[in-house]
């Protein structure tokens, strides 16, 4: 099999990868890039698990060729925090306790962030509407639309703990 | 886990159709492999190469035109769909039938060329498409041809597409004067595939008689499925609600459902029923406004 040399530019950095052509958009940010936060799921698109932003827009890893992706701005849930400083959905997530096990957790923080970057007071309708690809197992969805409600009328910033 | 393949990325469409030409019967085309990825990852399907379509941005367009009607780009994504002011001005129906197709995120990377494609009866655009009468561009290295969405499913999974064609086009033709179009799908999670899918389009004459109708029934059997006896019942009629009862019952024949783990053959017919009766009359009360 030819590979193919690539560059994925993943939370602001540049890697070059050499990959088979077949590598999911997943397997490329968690073995080769090493970013763990991004989950492999149900790897169906159905679960939501592996969402991440590309190009601003939140799409399912499990199912994106990495080899797609070139020349693209992607960024996983290790790409929130600035400089130390956690996102505002990130605090929000955790003073609304929006986790249990976590498993959904950084899917989640993606498919809010995308919904948060492409408006910035979403209605109740909205949020629901876009965590509707993201399964959550076990703290519900109500305290996952709380915190971006949060996030959305002010209540939490960006800063650390 | 995927088989390897051969990855072909072209950059124009005329590039595309001579790497289809050169690999024709062992070429699969990906676009935004939001079907096509999982049955390759479950060793369900092997292909030898792969041609990659997704950045042929030549493809991603929505244009309307009052004479022509809508034009869509094979490329054009899901949410583009979804999100036009034009589309939801002109075509209500497909913007809403957009809402509901799976999750925000296959909606921003799925596109409905790929959709159309798949040919899976399950699908939602192609019904509502159908209802709107809805035509496909195929090109390949010889030439381009158009047929009615109609004519493109031929069995499960399966098109009227050669092996050297691929979709470049959907074509929509101008809403009629005094048309109404609906569709719903049943599932128990909103967004998910539907159990059965109904759309329907409906236009009045002056008098309020019901001048044309068309009806197409979504996973109820290997294709999509005009509901040919089901119109009949209502073309050229004075509307009434008994008639959309009929259409229903009509429309439970016209189909050729499966039982699955989702549902009964049975129950599927039972669903069909009263999809077309609402689907019908929903439709029809747009119409006649």
């Amino acid at each position: 099999m030819e590979k193919k040399a690539i560059v994925l530019n993943v939370n602001n950095q540049d890697y070059e990868l050499y990959i088979n052509p077949k590598t999911l958009l997943v397997e490329a940010i968690r073995d080769y890039i090493g970013l763990t936060g991004t989950k492999r799921g149900c790897e169906t698109v159905s679960c939501g698990a592996c969402t991440v932003m590309v190009n601003d827009m939140a799409v399912k890893s499990c199912s994106i060729l990495a080899i797609q992706c070139q020349g693209m701005k992607i960024i996983t849930s290790e790409g929130l925090e600035k400089n130390g400083q956690l996102a505002a959905i990130q605090n929000a997530f955790l003073h609304e306790g929006s986790y249990q096990c976590g498993f959904c957790t950084s899917g989640m923080l993606m498919a809010t962030s995308a919904l948060l970057k492409e408006t910035k007071k979403p209605s109740k309708n909205e949020i629901k509407e876009s965590i509707e690809g993201n399964i959550c197992r076990c703290t519900g969805y109500n305290s996952i639309v709380r915190a971006v409600e949060g996030v959305a009328n002010g209540k939490y910033k960006e800063g650390s703990l | 886990m995927i088989q390897d393949f051969t990855y072909l990325k072209p950059g124009t469409v005329k590039e595309a159709l001579t790497l289809l030409t050169d690999h024709v019967d062992e070429c699969k085309i990906v676009c935004g492999g939001q079907s096509l990825l999982i049955p390759m990852r479950q060793g369900l399907l092997v292909t030898e190469y792969l041609m990659d379509i997704k950045g042929l941005d030549e493809l991603s367009y929505i244009k309307y035109d009052a004479k022509e009607g809508l034009k869509l780009g094979a490329t054009t994504t899901h949410r583009a769909i979804e999100q036009s002011d034009v589309i939801k001005k002109h075509y209500p129906v497909l913007a809403l039938m957009e809402e509901r197709l799976a999750s925000i995120q296959t909606r921003n990377w799925g596109t409905i060329g790929g959709n159309l494609a798949h040919a899976d009866s399950a699908g939602d655009p192609a019904p509502v498409l159908m209802t709107l009468g809805a035509k496909v561009k195929l090109a390949s290295a010889k030439g381009e041809r158009i047929i009615p969405l109609d004519e493109f499913y031929t069995d499960l999974f399966e098109s009227a597409m050669e092996h050297d064609e691929m979709i470049i086009e959907i074509q929509v033709p101008p809403p009629a004067a005094k048309m109404g179009a609906a569709y719903q799908k049943f599932n128990l999670l909103q967004n998910d595939m539907g159990v059965v899918g109904v759309a329907a389009m409906m236009t009045a004459d002056a008098n309020g008689t019901c001048k044309d109708a068309r009806i197409v029934l979504g996973n109820a059997g290997v294709t999509p499925i005009r509901a040919k006896n089901a119109e009949q019942v209502l073309i050229g009629k004075k509307i009434s609600d008994q008639l959309f009862v009929e259409a229903g019952e009509a429309a439970a024949g016209d189909a050729d459902p499966v039982g699955d783990i989702h549902a009964s053959e049975d129950f599927r017919r039972h669903l069909i029923k009263v999809l077309t009766k609402r689907m019908a009359k929903q439709a029809w009360e747009q119409a006649s406004k």
